[in-house]
């Protein structure tokens, strides 16, 4: 097996007196595509949130390629190597599509206030280099022929795609994508298989998603982890997890 | 040649075109007009201070448009810009004759000097978010009104004297700068249109380098989406910052020039009012739209004006524009048309 | 003994601000807008017990009630005409009306009233307790005031907590949508919300005008900047929060001036605002918003 890029230990927890996760254990290795389901409620979102700071974690350690992250904020979390989609999607509305991943390689391309105020050829060559990567972005999602649209008139499907492209954008080693299929039509989720799978090796990034479109899930990640009630139930690859009695149970109720 | 052209019409830079265009033709006519025919001097006095309001509301249209921040308390940093420039140029007087590098020395020490009053305002500021940060930048444009409402300045042979709060000032044949609450009394009015227009076009340079640039996007997308901002890296604070410093900076180089049009100048100038009608122009402009900006600063400087002979009525008048125009403008049948029209020039525009 | 005699005048005009303040936090918890317009309601008051004592020969306890009964009904037909059509533009649209609105009160006040200071006269009482031989010197207008703030603090509190009207208030307050779904008339509950506020400003007004007894078209503007301020203070959209807000925005603005500085006490008084805030960003009783994600 391939080296671990996130390991999470004992990770958990406490809104007030509830406690939304506890005591999991996770790991994606390199060039892996892993699955994080369960049943509505069963706290996968907040695993996201802690994961990227949105939330501090009560209890527990994550390391990216072995250094800590569970004490860094967001930003200096995606400097660090993670990127992420929304279940509800946040794109920066008014921003056209080409901008909102231009938005995404702030830290990529680096030129001073100076150069920006002067025109110098630095921020020449860096805007122009933003801008081809940025369309070659574009192009993988089929979204260049929207570059000039405003992000939020995009219909759903492509405001899903905008977003994993805006997440690529910034470079990321591991990519949480949070039900990227949501709201897609069979054909378009066909489409973003293809997609994720390209994603993953033209990048060479390892991706954690949480989907409940349970087609995707089977066919193209290679470890599901399965939580519910903030707990790990089961994990393993997509046959064992089709046939555990647990998972079963937790789907469909006693 | 066709090539430059095309680059200037492109889509995406026909904004910043327009902006351009628009202030250096409406500058030459003016400029024409007033050198074959003798303009009344209701028009020449507004051209300067219509400058000043054009720059104050591009700049407030950084923070409000821009960046997404409420900011009620820009006429501070006019302020702040106004009265330094005010004792830099009173300062100057023997050192640099010539008006117009003093005028330009002035208005870069109001800037520089409101600029390091906008940072130091922005760190308490944009700890808060929405409402509350609203009523901080409010606070600061009262505080910093207050404090200048109580500076005593002056110079004599023995150099420059300086009081807070009381007038102790003994100045030996000298000269008062700041007197208190009433302000500039003497100020020598080296302002012109020109260097106003001027002003306008180093403004709009700047805002537009921002805008296009990473820093500008970084700006734009913390206002749309704060969480997913930084979830790709953009740190929020410092984005923010960066608005809120050249707005300050902009908003001072405006009262700088503002300040040095008049002989005599109070701080009650840059009251909660004044910020106000910098945010009326803003927003009747359109957030993030710089030419609705600069037109809407123009038509609702030179209305009350216009309205003088009315006398009375004028403010009237003025008050129920502010809230017919916003009836209309959020009225759903009006604005379907205004779509509608916008969809009819676009296609003409597509055929070219 | 003159501390004593600062606080106790503080908390009188604390009390003017609370009760500004309450109309100011009651109309953003609701309508969740900012009515600028709210300190020319006070001078709208202001006049109205003017007219009503001196040119209409009313007795005081009537002119104050034509006061309140021309605040309520200015304070509705102005929601009715120029809020109400704004329920679903962007905020800073509904602000720049307000900022209309409290433009066009003030200059029709100049053009009815003509622009020159009126003496307000003292409609409530003259005279005052002594204490201590003399030392201590409270006058009956200081007690009224705050014996008034508390009387309209219990009132409200009871009105929003057991009539049917507050709790369809509480529930706009907390979610318009649902209230809605429940049943509950949105409009008129916003009405109902401006009503009580712009009643309110009138009190404050009657009292304010008699502390300070000058009347003017622009009379309303610093004390609602600073009762608005009050509001923010205390955490815009509590009540209570008005109250505290208001007293020690007071207390503080009058402390300042008897032992800092007359001439800088905005500039204290805003300090403390900022120091608060940084320390409690949702003001002192204000409630913290969680964001989804």
């Amino acid at each position: 097996m391939n080296a671990p890029v996130l390991q999470i230990r004992n990770l958990g927890i406490d809104f007030g007196g509830l406690t939304a996760v506890n005591n999991l254990n996770m790991e994606v290795h390199e060039h892996e595509i892993v699955g994080l389901i369960g049943p509505n409620g069963a706290g996968k979102t907040t695993v996201f949130n802690m994961l990227t700071k949105v939330y501090d974690p009560s209890r527990g350690t994550i390391l990216l390629n072995g250094q800590d992250i569970a004490r860094l904020d967001t930003v200096a979390v995606n400097k660090a190597g993670v990127a992420r989609t929304f279940q509800n999607i946040r794109l920066f509305r008014n921003l056209s599509v080409l901008d909102n991943v231009k938005a995404g390689m702030n830290n990529q391309f680096v030129y001073s206030i100076a150069d920006m105020l002067f025109h110098t050829r630095k921020r020449r060559s860096n805007e122009e280099t933003i801008e081809e990567e940025a369309l070659k972005l574009l192009r993988i999602f089929h979204l260049d022929e929207l570059k000039d649209t405003e992000a939020g008139s995009l219909p759903y499907g492509a405001q899903r795609k905008l977003e994993i492209a805006r997440a690529l954008a910034s470079e990321p080693k591991l990519l949480l994508l949070d039900e990227p299929a949501a709201g897609m039509n069979p054909q378009e989720t066909e489409e973003l298989m293809d997609m994720i799978r390209f994603v993953r090796d033209s990048f060479d990034i390892c991706i954690l998603l949480i989907e409940h479109d349970m087609n995707l899930v089977m066919n193209i990640c290679e470890r599901i982890y399965v939580l519910n009630y903030g707990m790990l139930l089961a994990k393993g690859s997509p046959e064992e997890i089709r046939s555990n009695d647990k998972v079963i149970k937790a789907y469909l109720g006693d | 040649m066709k090539k430059i052209l095309d680059n200037l019409l492109h889509q995406k830079n026909r904004s910043r075109t327009i902006s351009y265009a628009m202030i250096i033709g409406t500058y030459l006519i003016i400029e024409i007009l007033m050198h074959s025919i003798r303009m009344s001097r209701l028009f020449t006095s507004m051209l300067v201070p219509c400058c000043c309001y054009i720059v104050l509301a591009l700049s407030l249209n950084l923070v409000v448009g821009f960046s997404g921040e409420l900011s009620l308390g820009h006429a501070g940093f006019m302020a702040v810009g106004a009265f330094t420039a005010i004792i830099v140029s009173g300062l100057c007087v023997q050192m640099i004759p010539d008006p117009i590098i003093r005028l330009f020395i002035s208005i870069i020490a109001g800037s520089i000097v409101s600029g390091i009053a906008g940072l130091l305002v922005s760190v308490p500021v944009l700890k808060l978010s929405g409402d509350y940060l609203a009523i901080v930048t409010l606070a600061f444009g009262q505080i910093i009104k207050s404090l200048i409402t109580n500076i005593y300045l002056g110079f004599d042979r023995n150099g420059m004297q300086f009081s807070f709060v009381n007038n102790e000032l003994n100045l030996e044949q000298g000269r008062m700068l700041l007197s208190g609450p009433m302000g500039a009394t003497d100020t020598a009015k080296i302002s012109n249109f020109s260097s106003g227009v001027l002003l306008i076009l180093a403004t709009l340079f700047i805002i537009y380098s921002l805008i296009d640039s990473k820093y500008g996007r970084a700006i734009m997308a913390a206002r749309d989406d704060r969480i997913a901002a930084e979830s790709i890296g953009i740190d929020i604070l410092r984005s923010k910052t960066l608005a809120f410093v050249t707005s300050a900076i902009l908003a001072g180089a405006a009262g700088a020039l503002y300040a040095l049009n008049y002989s005599t100048l109070q701080p009650a100038k840059f009251d909660f009012n004044t910020s106000i009608l910098a945010l009326v122009y803003v927003v009747f402009g359109g957030l993030g739209n710089i030419n609705g900006t600069i037109i809407a600063a123009t038509a609702l400087y030179v209305l009350p004006e216009l309205l003088r002979s009315l006398q009375d009525y004028r403010m009237l008048i003025y008050a129920i524009v502010l809230i017919i125009v916003m009836q209309l403008g959020s009225s759903a049948r009006l604005k379907r048309s205004l779509e509608q029209i916008r969809n009819r020039f676009a296609r003409k525009g597509d055929v070219r | 003994m003159t501390f004593l005699t600062y606080l106790i005048s503080g908390l009188a005009l604390g009390s003017v601000y609370a009760i500004i303040a309450l109309g100011y936090t009651m109309v953003y918890g609701i309508a969740k807008m900012l009515n600028f317009a709210h300190g020319d309601i006070i001078m709208a008051g202001g006049y109205a017990a003017f007219y009503a004592y001196t040119r209409f020969g009313m007795p005081a306890g009537l002119a104050i009630l034509f006061s309140i009964l021309t605040c309520t009904i200015l304070g509705v037909i102005i929601e009715r005409l120029a809020y109400k059509p704004l329920r679903q533009a962007s905020s800073l649209s509904v602000l720049i009306t307000a900022i209309g609105v409290s433009y066009f009160l003030q200059n029709s006040a100049q053009l009815m009233f003509g622009s020159d200071t009126k003496i307000f006269p003292s409609i409530l009482t003259e005279g005052s307790f002594r204490f201590f031989d003399g030392k201590l010197i409270i006058s009956y207008l200081t007690l009224i005031t705050i014996f008034t703030c508390i009387v309209i603090m219990i009132g409200l509190t009871a009105f929003i907590n057991k009539t049917k009207i507050g709790k369809a208030m509480r529930a706009c307050a907390e979610d318009k949508g649902a209230a809605q779904l429940m049943g509950i008339n949105i409009d008129t509950t916003i009405s109902i919300t401006f009503a009580i506020g712009s009643g309110l400003a009138a009190i404050a007004a009657v009292l304010l005008c008699s502390t300070y007894p000058s009347l003017s078209p622009t009379l309303g503007s610093m004390p609602g900047i600073k009762a608005f301020t009050a509001a923010v203070f205390g955490g815009i959209g509590s009540i209570p929060g008005a109250l505290l807000g208001g007293i020690l925005l007071g207390i503080i603005e009058n402390m300042t001036k008897a032992y800092l500085s007359t001439q800088l006490s905005d500039a204290i008084v805003f300090s403390v605002l900022i120091i608060v805030l940084l320390i409690k960003p949702t003001g002192l009783l204000g409630k913290k918003e969680n964001v989804k994600v």
